[in-house]
C-alpha cells in the first residue's frame, strides 16, 4: 500500500485517532467465557460421544428411554449451553475481525446472537421433550 | 470488509534489471521493491547484482553497496547497523526483520527479495509510514506514573521485580512484529498491535509504577487488546528474540485475575 492509497484522513492528530472513543472496558468477560466453555466442551466431549453411540440405531422410544435418565439429559443440556455460547463468541470475533462497515457489523452481530439463541433453545427443547417422554 | 487485494495503484508492475558489476566474480541478486511518490507510476521490483567480494555480509551492506555503486535513488532507513536502532526493519525473503542483522547468505534459493514492512503506507521505496504505529506506542503512555511523593534518591525495585521486565524492556520498536500480524493488518486503526501491547505490559509489570489499574482499564477493549488471537507471527518475526504474544497473554491474564 503506498501513501496515495491511504483513506482520506481528518486533520485529527495521530494520537487523537488512536485514542478515538476510548476503551470499551469490556472484552475480558467474553475472553473468559470462551475459555470456560472450551474447557467444559473438552470435558463433556467423551460423555456426549458415548451417549450418541448409545443412541445410534435406536427408534424414538429407545432414544426417549435413554434420555429420560437425568445424568444423560444433563450432560447433553450442558453441552448444548457450552457449545452455543462458544459458537456465539467465536463467530462474533470473526465478524469483528473482518467486517469493517459499522452497520453491516451491527446487523451481523445481532443475527449471530439470534441464531445462537435459536439453536440453543431448539436443541434444549428437543432434549427436554424426549427426556420427559411427552 | 477487509481488503485482501492491493488497491489498483499499489499493484506491482515489472521493474528494471540493472547491469551486473563489471569484473565481479561473485555476485548476489537482489530484488528490491521500488515506489516513487513523485512519478505517478505503480510500484515495481528492480533487480540488482551485488559484488559480494566488495561488500559486507549483511543485507543492509548489500543495500548500501547498491546505493553507493549502482543506484543512488534507492531509499531506505538505516542508522546503527547493529540491531539496536530498529531503523532498517523491512521484509526480507518473506520475513520481517532487520536488514543489518540478517546475513544475505542466510537467504537461501536465489535472489534476496526485499519489500517494505507489509500493510503500512509507503513513503518511498523501503520506507514505511509508521505514524500510526508511533501514536499507538504513545497511547500506552510509556513512562513511570506515580502519585506517591518522589523519593529523594530513586524509586527502588527489588532484583526479583526487575527481572519481571526482562524480555520486555529490550524492544527497539522496529515494527517487525506489528506489521507481521494479520490482526494488525485488518484492524490497525483500532488494534494496538504486538509492539505497543508488549510495551504496555512492560509498564503494567513495573513494580515502581502506581497506575497499573488505570493502564489495564485503558487496554480492556475488544479491539485495542482482544484482537490478538495468539497467531504468534510477532514472536517469529521479532529480531530481538522477544515474545510479544506472551506479553499480551500476560495482560489478558491480569485482566481476568482482577475480575475473579
Amino acid at each position: 500500500m503506498n501513501t496515495a492509497d491511504t483513506p482520506k484522513r481528518s486533520m485529527r492528530t495521530p494520537l487523537g485517532r488512536v485514542r478515538n472513543l476510548g476503551a470499551a472496558h469490556s472484552g475480558t468477560s467474553d475472553f473468559w467465557r470462551q475459555r470456560i466453555t472450551a474447557v467444559a466442551m473438552t470435558l463433556l466431549m467423551i460423555p456426549v460421544l458415548v451417549i450418541v453411540m448409545m443412541l445410534l440405531g435406536r427408534n424414538q422410544a429407545g432414544a426417549a428411554q435413554i434420555l429420560s435418565s437425568l445424568p444423560v439429559a444433563l450432560i447433553l443440556l450442558l453441552f448444548i449451553a457450552a457449545s452455543a455460547w462458544h459458537m456465539k463468541i467465536g463467530m462474533q470475533v470473526v465478524i469483528e475481525d473482518y467486517i469493517h462497515n459499522e452497520k453491516l457489523k451491527l446487523v451481523s452481530i445481532m443475527l449471530n446472537n439470534f441464531f445462537s439463541i435459536a439453536v440453543a433453545l431448539a436443541s434444549t427443547y428437543a432434549i427436554l421433550k424426549l427426556s420427559s417422554g411427552v | 470488509m477487509v481488503e485482501f487485494a492491493l488497491p489498483k495503484n499499489s499493484k506491482i508492475t515489472g521493474g528494471k534489471t540493472w547491469p551486473k558489476p563489471a569484473g565481479a566474480t561473485d555476485v548476489r541478486e537482489f530484488r528490491v521493491y521500488r515506489w516513487n511518490p513523485d512519478d505517478g507510476k505503480n510500484p515495481s521490483v528492480d533487480t540488482y547484482y551485488v559484488d559480494t567480494h566488495d561488500c559486507g555480509p549483511m543485507v543492509l551492506d548489500g543495500l548500501i553497496w547498491i546505493k553507493n555503486n549502482i543506484d543512488p535513488s534507492l531509499t531506505f532507513r538505516r542508522s546503527c547497523r547493529e540491531g539496536v536502532c530498529g531503523s532498517c526493519a523491512m521484509n526480507i525473503d518473506g520475513q520481517n526483520t532487520l536488514a543489518c542483522t540478517r546475513s544475505m547468505h542466510d537467504v537461501k534459493d536465489g535472489a534476496v527479495k526485499i519489500n517494505p514492512l507489509p500493510h503500512q503506507p509507503v513513503v518511498k521505496d523501503l520506507v514505511p509510514d509508521l505514524t500510526n504505529f508511533y501514536a499507538q506506542y504513545a497511547s500506552v503512555e510509556p513512562w513511570l506514573k506515580t502519585t506517591s511523593p518522589t523519593p529523594q534518591k530513586e524509586w527502588k525495585q527489588s532484583h526479583e521485580d526487575r527481572e519481571k521486565l526482562d524480555g520486555l524492556y529490550e524492544c527497539i520498536l522496529c515494527a517487525c512484529c506489528s506489521t507481521s500480524c494479520p490482526s494488525y493488518w485488518w484492524n490497525s486503526e483500532r488494534y494496538l498491535g504486538p509492539a505497543a501491547l508488549l510495551q504496555a505490559n512492560r509498564w503494567v509489570s513495573d513494580s515502581r509504577d502506581e497506575a497499573t489499574g488505570e493502564r489495564l482499564d485503558d487496554l480492556e477493549d475488544p479491539f485495542r487488546l482482544y484482537r490478538c488471537h495468539t497467531i504468534m507471527n510477532c514472536a517469529k518475526a521479532c529480531p530481538k528474540g522477544l515474545n510479544p504474544a506472551e506479553a499480551i497473554a500476560e495482560l489478558k491474564l491480569k485482566l481476568v485475575e482482577r475480575q475473579i
